[in-house]
């Protein structure tokens, strides 16, 4: 999956979090973390958002998250959404998630 | 010879075998009475003094003396930064601050700390910047946490001297007599105020609205006033009060509230002529919704409500459904409407509230009481001061009060708040002893504290999901998983006090 534009999904709500995913060239995962909860849960947020962008071959993205309190399936469901969207990917194979 | 008017001779004896002395004048005796006759309706004879800064100069504050306010006007309070840019402009230092309360408006405060006008706090709540400034580590004297029964104790025996209370009041009349619920700034019951009011070396009123003498029925009376300073406004009504706390539509809360309600129904304490309190939390409020529902429909009347009124409790008391209100603190447009209306809401002060030393305060004959928590260990010790993060950010109010002196003390709370668990191996701040809490109540199941076994098999009969408080706290961390540790540094901020005056913990400062 490549990167071809920015995609937002989420929102500021307690308890959600709004992830925007846009192209960084070739610099790697870069990940800009905002978390009401950053010290108790920052090391788990990173490594949730790492390990879901690995499963989807992304190697090379900007992940902007604005973290209000969500629980990781939460956080992957977003970060899934906001990078189908950045790839501009309008059919979604639904089995495959 | 005897100074007497009609030269009658008074022997020494008689002044000795009663202790007394002799008659020396009609007016020398008595400061406070006029000695030129007039006309009495001109306000004349006033205690208004023009400005705050010549108020605090007739008070005599100096280095190292103990102020107070209160909180009555919450979120809207203008007073307590308004009388402190004064004093700190005076160059008074070294002050005792001694406040029922503190807000998210005070965090001028700050800067008045940084300048050393203020050294030492104590305080039910803290919140907002002045809160994040202390758990930083912002003051050389960690503040003192009090609960507003623990507060009353300490003024009342003297723990806690007040050398010059400074208390907003939305009106009162030129000698000193105020009131609550009229005025622009209405914040009905001014029960926090009357403790300083009494107990307080200097009283000054800081007021915005001069009303006609007498100013009857009044909280805070003339015989305890010194001195009165009209200001262009103590409160923003806003921040007061909103207009009736709204019931919230969070369905987590409803659920919670309605489960809350049913085991107030099931408790075995739900019988007519029953007492309660709830608070202002939108899960607690909506408890008081839904009993509302089973006191119709089993024909129960409670006798009277207790604490923090809103208006959700006015209704049920003009609907007759609660007979009497005993009001400390009125929460919004509804209940202070409601505390000058009715007959049988009634003001009561901080003491007669949830005094522990007193000869009898109202948390003692409650039979059931529902409160909030930020966090609850398995013990049932409840944190309603500091945030997971390990941040000061909230009261502790009549929690600690209430949840001993109820027969049945209840806990509402969601599971989990944003990723925070609630229900936790270990607390950060223990405000409420385990041992006086009864049931928890989340959205993923109720537990009952093991010491009241008969309240766990009456709500098991009711079908209620009661599970070990262990699951509880295990369902929580496989939802929100397990937080790293919160590093604190050795510096206490904060000391809490528990309402008899023992300390019951302390607060670390958070590590940046």
């Amino acid at each position: 999956m490549r990167i071809v534009k920015t995609g937002t999904a989420g929102t500021l709500e307690s308890s959600d979090v709004m992830i925007t995913v846009r192209s960084n060239g070739t610099d790697g995962v870069q990940i800009a973390l905002q978390s009401i909860v950053e010290k108790q849960f920052g090391k788990q947020i990173r490594a949730t958002i790492e390990d879901t962008l690995k499963s989807m071959s992304i190697d090379h993205a900007y992940i902007d998250v604005k973290d209000q309190g969500a629980l990781d399936c939460a956080i992957t469901a977003r970060l899934v959404s906001a990078v189908y969207r950045a790839a501009g990917i309008e059919k979604i194979d639904w089995e495959a998630l | 010879m005897p100074d007497n008017p009609v030269n009658h001779e008074i022997p020494d004896e008689i002044l000795s075998a009663f202790d007394r002395k002799l008659f020396s004048g009609a007016y020398s005796n008595t400061p406070h009475i006029r000695i030129d006759k007039g006309n009495r309706s001109l306000p004349r004879l006033n205690k208004i003094v023009d400005t705050i800064e010549q108020v605090v100069i007739k008070t005599g504050l100096s280095d190292g003396m103990t102020i107070s306010f209160h909180h009555h006007f919450r979120g809207g309070d203008k007073v307590i930064n308004m009388v402190m840019d004064v004093i700190s402009h005076m160059g008074i230092k070294n002050l005792t601050l001694a406040a029922s309360s503190l807000t998210t408006v005070h965090s001028p405060l700050v800067g008045h700390i940084k300048s050393g006008t203020i050294s030492r706090i104590c305080t039910s709540g803290i919140r907002g910047e002045l809160a994040d400034e202390i758990s930083a580590g912002l003051m050389d004297h960690p503040i003192l946490i009090h609960s507003h029964g623990g507060r009353a104790r300490a003024i009342e025996t003297g723990k806690i001297k007040i050398d010059v209370a400074f208390l907003g009041v939305p009106t009162c009349d030129v000698y000193g007599n105020a009131n609550g619920y009229t005025g622009a700034s209405a914040c009905g019951s001014l029960g926090y105020a009357k403790v300083d009011a009494h107990f307080a070396r200097k009283v000054v009123l800081i007021t915005d609205t001069i009303a006609e003498y007498p100013n009857t029925p009044f909280s805070i009376h003339q015989d305890q006033v010194d001195y009165i300073v009209v200001v262009d406004q103590v409160g923003d009504p806003k921040g007061i009060s909103s207009g009736a706390t709204r019931l919230t539509k969070n369905p987590r809360d409803i659920l919670i509230g309605s489960l809350a309600a049913k085991v107030i129904a099931c408790s075995g304490y739900f019988e007519d002529g029953f007492s309660l309190q709830t608070g202002s939390g939108g899960a607690s409020l909506v408890t008081t919704k839904f009993l509302r529902e089973y006191m119709e429909q089993q024909n129960i009347r409670a006798n009277w409500a207790l604490g923090g009124i809103t208006a959700q409790m006015v209704k049920l008391h003009e609907d007759g459904l609660i007979k009497r209100l005993l009001d400390v603190q009125s929460f919004d447009q509804e209940a202070i409407r409601s505390i000058g209306e009715n007959r049988y809401h009634s003001e009561i002060d901080a003491s007669y509230y949830a005094n522990p030393l007193n000869k009898g305060c109202a948390v003692n004959k409650i039979n059931v009481v529902v409160l909030s928590a930020l966090e609850i260990d398995t013990e049932f010790n409840v944190n309603v001061l500091t945030g997971s993060d390990g941040v000061l950010r909230g009261a502790s109010g009549g929690h600690s009060d209430t949840a001993i002196g109820s027969g049945l003390s209840i806990v509402v709370a969601p599971l989990i708040r944003g990723r925070s668990a609630t229900v936790v191996d270990q607390i950060k701040t223990v405000i409420t002893p385990g041992s006086t809490i009864d049931v928890l109540v989340t959205d993923r199941g109720i537990a009952v504290n093991p010491r009241r076994p008969q309240v766990a098999e009456q709500l098991r009969r009711c079908k209620l999901p009661v599970i070990p408080i262990s699951e509880l706290k295990e369902k929580a961390q496989k939802l929100a998983g397990v937080p790293e540790p919160i590093i604190f540094e050795k510096k206490i901020v904060a000391v809490v006090e528990y309402r008899d005056g023992t300390i019951l913990d302390v607060v670390r400062q958070v590590q940046a």
